[in-house]
């Protein structure tokens, strides 16, 4: 547990909470990064404002720290773009049909205490914890 | 208002994702690798997360209507089903694969990272694809794949 940062886990977690619920009382939505962004491709939306506004503050944040000299370290991904594509394609396809992600059922979801939500999660992490195990340790799962 | 109380929520959000770490994928897979060097923080963020929304949300409740808009859109739906499973396995095993899911793959964008770039870009195909096998099917099964977040 070397890389143990419970300290600054807790404050963002709080963050990442409070922005939910701010967003609720203000606008009466749920912060579900994949429902926001993914009601932005609904060709007969007509709510794309507060879900472009979303985005882009999410995008703004890095920007925004690296000006107080706190810059977003480059995320390290895998070097296969054939995973890269596979995973976008399998994130983007199951979070709509599973009706949310780790923001919309993960933390507002299980907040709500709904079953769907809480079943949801644990469904996404126990596969993610087997599929690591499998790519990292060729364990079966 | 509404466009500046988004923009303000999204910032926060992003805020939250970049101390906690959680915007770098390796520290995520860090976290799904219980065989490995193990590194507990993502379930400290989902903690303190909820710590947060689940009172801010039996706040919210008692509120009658949001502050900025008609009505507050809770979601409806309740009780399980096949697409909330196979969509789920499916989230899991491409977060697993690389570590983002869409909050700090769209984040992320502001990186440039190609890598990143090509998943968000996936991503999108991948929601696109969704939307567009939903329509396709009949319309009876196509009502219980309304959004829960």
């Amino acid at each position: 547990m070397a890389n143990f940062t419970p300290l600054s886990a807790a404050i963002g977690g709080a963050l990442i909470g409070f922005s939910a619920v701010l967003l609720m009382l203000l606008t009466g939505r749920i912060a579900g990064i994949s429902g926001i962004f993914g009601g932005l491709l609904n060709p007969d939306g007509n709510d794309r404002g507060w879900r472009i506004a979303f985005i882009a503050g999410l995008i703004l944040a890095p920007l925004l720290a690296a000006v107080i000299g706190h810059a977003m370290p480059t995320p390290q991904l895998p070097s296969s773009w054939t995973v890269i594509i596979a995973a976008g394609l399998l994130v983007g396809f199951g979070a709509r049909l599973g009706g949310g992600c780790t923001s919309g059922h993960g933390i507002c979801g299980v907040a709500r205490l709904s079953v769907r939500s809480i079943t949801a999660t644990a469904i996404f992490m126990l596969a993610a914890i087997a599929t690591v195990a499998i790519t990292r340790h060729g364990l079966g799962g | 208002m509404l466009m500046l109380a988004s923009l303000l929520c999204g910032l926060v959000f992003g805020a939250g994702l970049l101390i906690s770490g959680m915007v770098q994928p390796t520290k995520v897979l860090a976290f799904l690798d219980i065989f490995g060097a193990w590194d507990p923080s993502l379930i400290v963020v989902m903690i303190a997360a909820l710590a947060v929304s689940a009172p801010g949300f039996v706040l919210a409740r008692r509120h009658a209507r949001p502050v900025l808009a008609e009505e507050c859109a809770w979601p409806t739906r309740t009780g399980l089903d096949r697409q909330l499973v196979i969509g789920s396995v499916m989230f899991g095993v491409g977060w697993g694969l690389v570590g983002l899911c869409p909050g700090p793959a769209l984040e992320s964008l502001a990186t440039l990272s190609p890598g990143v770039i090509v998943f968000v870009v996936a991503m999108t195909a991948g929601m696109i694809l969704h939307d567009v096998w939903q329509k396709a099917r009949p319309k009876l099964r196509r009502d219980a794949a309304l959004v829960d977040g």
